[in-house]
């Protein structure tokens, strides 16, 4: 079941129109957990004069992929929804380089996740971004499968 | 400081302030991928986000995705803290549109942190915000960012941030 799930939420998540519209990439999933990639595009500029990714697009590859771990969790149902989410942006991501977010499940109740998730370019010892967030759980148990 | 005591015709007010926060919103590529526009009420924005089909994050409810009513929230916050330094240039004819539109001219602050509050799902129709700037002083910035889609006394979503702004030119080396 458990394998099944995860095969289930791995094609979703990617294949949601904004996800798409972001390019991103799924580069690993499993029981509570999400690695997402955001692959550098001069359409996700926020400054021009730096080349730097505009912040709101680092916040969609966060969510994304806090949601993703959510849905991943055993205990938790597919159903999920964003409550809040707070970002902190440690430093611009290195222009020309994907920005990759690994999203954990703290600790899921009946009612709520608690996902925290970090966000790295190229340079594994300076993460770009963190992000802490309370998502809502709906009802666990088998996945629905999609049409 | 040198306009004339004479009121300047309409037009060429209307026209400075237009010009102005259309090359403010034209500079950031992620805007125009957002699909995000403003309208201009003096020296008061409103961000339109006009719904399209990329912003669904939840294809089976519809919902727009957390991650598009984030980004439209944070540039709504942007946009409005980034006015709110030229408008006093601008009108005081220190700093032309013209001058707006060059990435060197105007370094635009650097969000620190942004956190946003999901109060209700963002429906499949356009959403507007607006956003307040609650302090700010010469280093940083707190932003507040209001979210609604059908009614203004609704909210969908609402945001603060951190920014930290940029060296004054006169800071400059």
């Amino acid at each position: 079941m458990t394998d099944n799930r995860i095969a289930t939420v791995r094609d979703f998540i990617i294949e949601l129109p904004y996800a798409r519209a972001l390019r991103l990439e799924l580069r690993g999933i499993g029981a509570g957990w999400a690695e997402l990639a955001m692959p550098y595009h001069p359409d996700l500029v926020g400054d021009p004069a730096t080349g730097v990714v505009h912040g709101g697009a680092v916040s969609a590859l966060m969510d994304t992929t806090c949601g993703g771990a959510v849905m991943a969790h055993p205990d938790a149902g597919l159903g999920t929804a964003t409550l809040d989410l707070r970002i902190d942006y440690m430093r611009g991501a290195t222009p020309g380089q994907a920005v990759r977010a690994r999203a954990t499940c703290v600790r899921v109740t009946r009612s709520i996740a608690f996902v925290q998730a970090t966000a790295f370019d190229d340079d594994a010892d300076a993460p770009i971004a963190t992000a802490t967030g309370a998502f809502t759980v709906t009802g666990g148990g088998p996945a629905p499968t999609l049409a | 400081m040198s306009r004339p005591s004479k009121p300047e015709p309409m037009q060429v007010v209307k026209q400075r302030r237009d010009a102005t926060l259309d090359a403010l919103v034209a500079r950031v590529p992620f805007i125009r991928t957002l699909g995000v526009v403003f309208e201009r009420r003096g020296d008061e924005l409103t961000a339109i986000l006009p719904y399209r089909e990329m912003l669904i994050g939840n294809p089976i409810l519809p919902a727009l995705h957390g991650g598009a009513t984030a980004g439209f929230l944070e540039v709504a916050a942007l946009i409005e803290l980034t006015w709110t330094q030229v408008w006093p240039n601008v009108e005081s004819g220190r700093i032309t549109p013209e001058q707006v539109t060059q990435a060197s001219a105007l370094r635009m602050p650097k969000t620190v942190d942004f956190t946003i509050d999901y109060l209700r799902s963002g429906l499949p129709r356009d959403a507007y915000a607006r956003a307040r700037v609650n302090r700010s002083g010469r280093r940083y910035a707190s932003v507040h960012v209001e979210g609604w889609q059908d009614n203004r006394s609704r909210l969908f979503a609402q945001a603060t941030g951190h920014f930290v702004m940029p060296a004054a030119p006169s800071d400059d080396g």
